[in-house]
């Protein structure tokens, strides 16, 4: 195993965030992703609903990692998670009730979004309680951001809004598919795009090698040998 | 003391001439005749929307490419192909939307050319049937003069066509579907019906299709598969009620077919590598057109079926690996 690496407080805030953005790099938490982001209302509900579920379960997880035993251990996170996934369902219904509704069984769903599960696994379940959660707030923040941009690119094309301010004038030709499920999949292709190519920009263009690449070699014969 | 150079180079050590670009472009100048004939038809609403489709394409392709890619024009030929399968009225926006989804959304995303699953003109064309579908169903009527725009082509981007300045036909097969009313083979085969841009001249896409097919640019099985199933189903349903269901020939010259049979199957990188998985597909996308098309909600669905059988192509793939010479009879494939 190679030495542990000192990482910062911020590094492990930020990285969550932008680097390793849960969506948008590891392709984690799919599901609401794709299914609840066709207005920005919704998206920006269930990020934050996420977001709530994740750091206050790293929280608990991270305090009572000790507690925690090996063999049991995804079936304890299971119950945590769903505590707090309990109580986000129930503030929302209160709260917001027609978010609530749009939503239906994807809040109930958060609890088996792997973005969570995984940062128990691989982080609060192994870190002191602090980090743990500057890793879920920059965890569940980037998620946010993630969703958000789905959320944006749907509703203006589909809808020609902004949290339901319109956009444009009155001949704007709404874009059907995007606020239809097909919508998620092309938006986030949309963003993936874009967000390979941020990464590859600096990169050389790679020149396919010559045809045939072999190597040269030299044959030493004796004085008038064959050739 | 002699000196000999060698250069030692794994095999294959003899390879033929064709290379990428060399076989992206004859493809390209096999289209030449038909985008002619779409201009021949269309006018000047055929030169625009093709050409905005292609240059849809190629500036995504250059803005978001690896760099150096344009010149194996495989952009050129998806953004003509998506061009010719685009009704000639439509706001050229939405054709220049549609070429940045086929490169961008339908190839880049994949990994660029050779690792994308679905044919990327036509994945450019589902989207925009998707996100416009009363633009992308408005077929041309026929105009008085030649020089007259077949619909508002010049809508501001992101707005709707002017509906005041549409013209609407049905195509041959719109009108068989909804009001049972045959159109002439003879029209068919070389064009003088409504529908997309590059679609209604059988004639010369049948021509380009064969010279691709003599090269070998084409594996000759996939559209004569596909053109043998659809055939012979769509005659069986003619036997059996011949008012409601249109004969093999018209089913054959007319809508997309024969585009997507010689043009779009055949895309080297979404069809089958196996010869026997050539026919497996080409009837798959054969009588997956003929269903939609007799008993389906549209009246055509030519681009449907070829966008499901690409989906299947891996499993074709694998399930028509040939025997390993010198193995023993069963080829377990990964």
């Amino acid at each position: 195993m190679s030495p542990r690496r000192v990482v910062s407080p911020e590094e492990v805030f930020f990285r969550g965030v932008w680097r390793e953005n849960p969506v948008l790099i590891q392709l984690l938490g799919l599901c609401p992703a794709l299914a609840v982001t066709n207005t920005v209302a919704n998206s920006l509900a269930m990020g934050l609903a996420t977001f709530f579920v994740l750091v206050g379960s790293s929280t608990l997880v991270a305090t009572f990692k000790r507690f925690i035993p090996r063999e049991v251990r995804i079936s304890a996170y299971i119950l945590v998670i769903a505590t707090f996934v309990t109580i986000a369902d129930l503030v929302l219904n209160a709260v917001v009730p027609e978010i609530h509704r749009a939503l239906g069984a994807f809040i109930a769903l958060i609890v088996v979004n792997c973005m969570i599960l995984g940062r128990q696994e691989a982080f609060a379940s192994k870190q002191p309680v602090g980090r743990a959660i500057l890793d879920a707030a920059g965890t569940g923040l980037g998620f946010i951001v993630a969703l958000l941009m789905m959320g944006g690119l749907r509703e203006v094309l589909g809808y020609g809004s902004f949290l339901g301010v319109p956009l444009f004038g009155p001949s704007f030709e709404p874009w059907i598919v995007m606020i239809l499920p097909a919508g998620g999949f092309f938006a986030l292709g949309f963003i993936l795009l874009l967000f390979g190519w941020w990464a590859e920009r600096k990169k050389e263009p790679v020149r396919p090698r010559r045809w045939p690449h072999g190597v040269t070699t030299e044959v030493f014969v004796g004085e008038g040998g064959a050739d | 003391m002699d000196v000999h150079r060698f250069e030692l180079t794994a095999s294959p050590h003899i390879k033929g001439p064709d290379s990428t670009p060399r076989i992206m472009w004859s493809v390209v100048a096999t289209l030449v005749p038909v985008v002619g004939a779409a201009i021949y038809w269309f006018g000047p609403s055929a030169a625009l929307v093709i050409t905005t489709a292609t240059v849809g394409c190629v500036v995504t392709e250059r803005l978001f490419g690896p760099g150096g890619t344009l010149r194996d024009g495989s952009a050129a030929i998806t953004g003509v192909l998506l061009g010719l399968t685009l009704p000639p009225g439509i706001p050229l926006w939405m054709a220049f939307v549609g070429g940045f989804i086929a490169i961008g959304l339908g190839k880049l995303v994949f990994g660029g050319l050779g690792q994308n699953v679905f044919n990327p003109a036509l994945l450019g064309r589902a989207l925009l049937q998707a996100a416009f579908p009363d633009d992308m169903t408005t077929w041309p009527a026929a105009v008085e003069h030649w020089w007259q725009l077949r619909g508002d082509n010049f809508a501001l981007p992101l707005t709707s066509a002017d509906p005041t300045v549409a013209l609407t036909g049905a195509t041959p097969l719109g009108q068989m579907k909804f009001e049972q009313i045959p159109t002439e083979a003879v029209d068919l085969f070389m064009g003088a019906t409504s529908g997309s841009t590059g679609e209604t001249a059988a004639v010369v896409i049948l021509a380009g299709g064969i010279y691709l097919a003599v090269k070998k640019y084409l594996n000759w099985r996939i559209p004569i598969s596909i053109l043998l199933t659809v055939a012979v189903l769509s005659q069986v349903a003619h036997f059996v009620d011949p008012d409601r269901y249109p004969g093999a020939l018209f089913m054959l010259f007319s809508g997309g077919l024969m585009l997507g049979a010689w043009y779009m199957a055949t895309d080297m990188v979404t069809s089958p590598t196996t010869n026997h998985g050539c026919w497996i597909f080409g009837a798959g996308i054969g009588a997956m057109a003929v269903l939609i098309r007799l008993w389906g909600g549209l009246p055509e669905g030519v681009m449907y079926s070829i966008l499901f059988m690409n989906a299947l192509v891996p499993f074709i793939n694998r399930a028509t690996q040939p025997r390993v010479f010198g193995t023993g009879e069963e080829v377990v494939a990964s």
